[in-house]
């Protein structure tokens, strides 16, 4: 469980949010939205303190990771996946290599039994034929592919999704947002997609978070979002063109 | 308390880069996870780098015998000053600094480059996202490589230096070869390639430190990049010329 705590953030001047709280539930899927700009991939990053904040907590099963060593630190890192927005593939290496770089570093896993976790990584997300391929020669789907086959290959408590379908086509986006599905569910895993696409919210979460006028705007069921009261959800909703029914 | 006083942007930036160096200096004893990146970083700032240390090496000692002949062209002097004073000057200065800062452009340009572009693609987050110690990975192996290579490319300059300076003097018929190399024994000393040596290793870590911290703190896509590298590039250059002259002042 993930519980965020009156967390408060700012760059400088700029106040990104205040007194943001709310619990990630196990086995859940929870998106956080808002608009571009909002403080959604920042949040993120203070999940598995990537960022610190100016004030607050967040604790992993009661934990605050704020407060760990480094070491301590390092050992939740490792409980978490994330797919960045772009991948963040690491270009100087093949494909097979991105998705081998943890097992090579964090196991005592042999070349036979990297390469047979590998490739069911990488069929778990529908792209057995691209192992050898330079990751320059990946369209933008794949290489979000990748990089969610490289972020379950240390089969994580948590995955966490930095706009898992923006830049893409409908169909891929439709193909990320089932595989999305398919990971909570085939692996029981803890789940956080940070999106703007509502689409893809109501394909895939069980709660919503919505940050808006830095703050956390609404929180609640995904069922739940269309009997809010809250004016500012309901616009974010009725602009993205998605009609709930 | 006013913190934008004159000079307080660069005060920042000096605290920062030392916080890197002291994490730097932290994770050096993780020699497990920047084991295989250290080989790599000695072959790309090393053995990579011989190709152009080659061509400055040999254009440094030809155009520098050529122009000290042209200014010592009277009958006062022995003509063996001549390999004295480009020896010497190629192994007390030349053969290092002038490798520096083309090697400044070299390495420290790719190094910069390569951190700045990890950064703004999130590569660097996905690195620490996965338990890495980015600082330990990144960044001691490349200040290493600095430190250990470079001392083999101002060997490699100086020698090439003084054989293009031999060749100049003997392919211009300004002098022999053979009363070249009696010059430059006549004033050789094993305390000027110590010093030379000592001034390389300076420059290798200036160098790699800078475009590191650079590179890695690089910000706002590809324009920052390209800022990160230039800032880099023109830094170590003028720190490797502070070095130079505070070294100098300090020990010979």
């Amino acid at each position: 469980m993930i519980e965020i705590k009156n967390l408060k953030k700012s760059f400088g001047d700029l106040l990104v949010w205040e007194d943001v709280s709310f619990t990630i539930q196990d086995g859940e899927t929870t998106a956080v939205i808002g608009r571009s700009g909002c403080g959604k991939s920042v949040l993120l990053k203070h999940l598995n303190a990537l960022l610190y904040p100016d004030e607050g907590n967040v604790l992993i099963d009661g934990e605050d990771v704020f407060d760990l060593s480094y070491t301590g630190l390092r050992k939740v890192r490792q409980r978490f996946g994330i797919l960045f927005q772009g991948g963040a593939l690491f270009d100087s290496i093949s494909t097979f290599e991105n998705v081998a770089f943890p097992l090579r570093y964090f196991t005592e896993q042999g070349e036979e039994e990297i390469a047979h976790n590998v490739y069911e990584a990488l069929s778990m997300v529908n792209l057995e034929d691209v192992g050898e391929k330079s990751t320059s020669e990946l369209s933008g789907g794949m290489r979000k592919r990748v990089g969610l086959a490289r972020a379950i290959i240390l089969q994580p408590d948590y995955l966490l999704y930095d706009e898992p379908t923006s830049g893409l086509d409908p169909k891929t986006s439709d193909e990320i947002n089932e595989l999305i599905v398919t990971m909570a569910d085939n692996l029981d895993i803890t789940s956080v997609v940070i999106t703007h696409d509502m689409h893809s919210v109501l394909e895939v979460s069980d709660r919503v978070a919505f940050l808006d006028e830095q703050k956390l705007s609404w929180f609640g069921n995904t069922d739940d979002m269309k009997h809010s009261d809250n004016q500012n959800l309901l616009e974010f909703i009725k602009a993205s063109e998605y009609k709930i029914t | 308390m006013n913190t934008n006083f004159p000079g307080a942007a660069g005060i920042r930036q000096f605290g920062h880069y030392a916080q890197l160096l002291y994490q730097a200096l932290r994770s050096s004893t993780e020699i497990s996870t920047y084991r295989k990146n250290l080989f790599q970083e000695f072959v790309k700032v090393g053995y990579e780098s011989i190709p152009i240390i080659f061509l400055v090496g040999i254009f440094t000692g030809a155009v520098l015998t050529l122009q000290t002949a042209y200014q010592l062209d009277t009958d006062i002097y022995p003509s063996t000053i001549i390999g004295s004073i480009v020896a010497q000057s190629i192994v007390i200065e030349l053969a290092a600094v002038i490798s520096a800062l083309v090697l400044a452009g070299k390495v420290g340009a790719r190094i910069s480059t390569e951190l700045g572009t990890m950064r703004v693609s999130e590569q660097i987050d996905a690195l620490e996202s996965m338990g890495f110690n980015s600082v330990s990975f990144l960044v001691v192996p490349r200040i290493l490589a600095g430190i250990f290579m470079f001392p083999i490319l101002y060997i490699t300059a100086a020698v090439f230096g003084i054989i293009g300076g031999v060749s100049a003097g003997a392919l211009d018929g300004i002098l022999p070869a053979a009363e070249f190399m009696e010059g430059a024994r006549a004033f050789f000393f094993e305390s000027d390639i110590i010093f030379g040596l000592i001034k390389s290793v300076v420059f290798g870590f200036v160098i790699t430190s800078i475009s590191c911290y650079k590179g890695y703190y690089a910000f706002g896509g590809a324009e920052g990049v390209g800022n990160a590298t230039t800032q880099a590039t023109v830094l170590s250059c003028i720190f490797v010329l502070l070095a130079d002259f505070t070294l100098a002042a300090i020990l010979l």
